[in-house]
């Protein structure tokens, strides 16, 4: 019971909701880019969070080598299914032999291929995530080639379900957004200027723009008012820092546990997928708001998924 | 100083006991990890020890839903941390662990011993001497899985990077830079001096915690020869 990979597209690796709990060891949190949109493909597979596919700008091309059922979710890959276009944010049953073609995305940046059951690849520190600089985790510790064969489990054409998400009600990706932060914990020892400009300009995603970090270009170098030495100390996916260079960098999911950088400001966690779903050279502007309106987003954002969830069990 | 608190976002908060390198700040920072650890509760996702702070992770939802209607997770959080600071917790007497790590120094496994002996007038021996001779202090964890940050390289044999950093670095390669010294734990490209290597695995992704090292152990590096190296590594 496997799927093959026939084409590998861009950065295609195993993720799942991340490593949790072994930060303090040095170990990276990894797991999907876009959370929202991984864990509503599960959802809509009706299983606790999986393995799933994960790729960036090109999208892969798989067979199944027996009866699946998927899901597709994130960016829209313009699927074909047997030469046929696929529905996406819904469950799809594949026979045995079928060919999934994914090509690649006008907007947004990120795809998820979800398969009912999941991936099967062995969790390592209570995670299926692929942890590339470290080699572990997903399959054989690396992004996916030609030829590689992923163990998956058999379903049946019942399994499929009838519910979906309408492409309008999905999340929609922009490519020039605006980016809701929170102050960061040495924003006050930013110059006026810097923080005037961190909020005012535009910024531009570089295209050293991955899973670890988006190096972003601004008009104005940023500065702190005077140079100091900053001990390490943890840093999280969202957080802004800024290296001598004065040009901001974002960390991104599979950012270090640890980091020494002035850091400006920290990405509130609702907008996390947004920034994932950026392509190089899209454009951000970073408006400031209080932690509490972000905790009340936070908790308005789940509730929308607890109902989401509870709607789809309904509808089964 | 008092202890502070600051967001790091909306699901993390940092707890700072300092805001220099030392070993009470450290030994604030141990104890703080100690008694949150003894009252643990569903809502709390993890801790990150830094040098001066505590990041302590949590899951919003789950803090919304404790008892303090009319407060934010945030100001629910650190007033469960703060109550903690006031917990008298008995450490136990002696819970730092010394860790020996034998190092085969310079040749072929520390090509930039020469060198550093050569930029500080001393010789190879003596760096050697220098750098097994005392005890570090493992300050805390981060930048690769199983990296240590270890305070107090003596001020001898403090060394700045190359010029051009390596593009490959074996694991387990010990290294200097400026007045910190470390050990790889992957293969990685790097600016550090490189003096030594030690046969041992310092990131175990098969064993929990995934670390030789823990923020508080004290370790000691000890000289080993070549063969010994080569029947350590065939071992391991």
């Amino acid at each position: 019971m496997t799927l093959t990979i026939l084409k590998p597209g861009l950065m295609t690796t195993v993720q799942d909701l991340g490593r949790i709990g072994f930060r303090q060891y040095g170990v990276i949190v990894g797991g999907a880019m876009d959370a929202v949109s991984y864990r509503i493909g599960e959802m809509l597979l009706q299983q606790q969070p999986q393995a799933a596919l994960e790729f960036t700008l090109a999208g892969p091309t798989v067979r199944f080598n027996c009866n699946a059922v998927f899901c597709l979710t994130g960016a829209n890959f313009e699927p074909i299914l047997n030469d046929r276009p696929c529905t996406m944010w819904k469950p799809v049953f594949a026979e045995k032999g079928s060919i999934l073609k994914l090509s690649s995305c006008r907007e947004g940046a990120r795809g998820y291929l979800h398969i009912k059951g999941g991936i099967q690849v062995e969790k390592i520190l209570n995670s299926c995530s692929t942890y590339i600089r470290a080699g572990i985790g997903g399959f054989k510790g690396r992004p996916l080639k030609k030829g590689d064969e992923l163990p998956v489990r058999e379903s049946v054409p019942s399994q499929k379900g009838k519910w979906g998400i309408l492409p309008t009600n999905g999340p929609s990706f922009h490519q020039d957004v605006v980016i809701r932060v929170v102050k960061g914990t040495e924003f006050d020892r930013f110059t006026e200027e810097s923080k005037k400009a961190f909020f005012q300009n535009a910024y531009k995603v570089s295209k050293d723009a991955d899973r670890m970090g988006y190096r972003l270009i601004g008009e104005a170098p940023l500065a702190t008012i005077e140079s100091f030495n900053l001990l390490s100390e943890a840093v999280t996916f969202g957080t802004i820092q800024v290296p001598p260079n004065g040009q901001p960098i974002i960390l991104m999911a599979d950012c270090q546990t640890t980091g020494g950088y002035p850091k400006i400001a920290q990405v509130v966690s609702v907008d996390l997928p947004k920034l994932a779903q950026l392509q190089p050279f899209s454009k951000i502007r970073f408006q400031l708001i209080s932690l509490e309106e972000a905790q009340r987003l936070k908790i308005r954002q789940e509730k929308a998924l607890k109902l989401l969830e509870s709607l789809i069990s309904h509808s089964s | 100083m008092a202890v502070q608190f600051k967001p790091l976002g909306d699901q993390a908060v940092l707890v700072y006991f300092g805001n220099i390198i030392s070993e009470e700040v450290h030994n604030s920072i141990k104890k703080f990890m100690y008694t949150l650890e003894k009252n643990w509760v569903d809502g709390l996702v993890e801790m990150v020890p830094g040098y001066t702070n505590v990041c302590v992770y949590y899951d919003v939802m789950k803090v919304a839903g404790w008892e303090m209607e009319g407060h934010s997770p945030y100001e629910k959080i650190v007033c469960y941390l703060r109550a903690l600071l006031h917990e008298e917790t008995e450490m136990p007497v002696e819970n730092s662990r010394i860790i020996e790590i034998p190092v085969c120094y310079g040749g072929i496994y520390g090509p930039d011993l020469e060198e550093i002996a050569r930029y500080h007038h001393l010789s190879e021996q003596q760096v050697i001497q220098i750098h097994s001779g005392k005890e570090y202090l493992v300050y805390m964890l981060g930048f690769a899985p199983g990296f240590a940050f270890l305070g107090g390289l003596d001020e001898r044999i403090a060394t700045p990077r190359k010029d051009t950093p390596r593009l490959k670095i074996p694991p387990g390669s010990v290294g200097i830079a400026g007045r910190q010294t470390g050990i790889y734990p992957l293969e990685t490209p790097g600016g550090w001096q490189i003096i030594g290597r030690t046969p041992l695995q310092l990131f175990l992704p098969d064993q929990n915690p995934p670390a030789l090292l823990r923020t508080g152990d004290r370790i000691r590096f000890v000289p080993i020869t070549e063969k010994e190296f080569r029947e350590l590594a065939g071992e391991a």
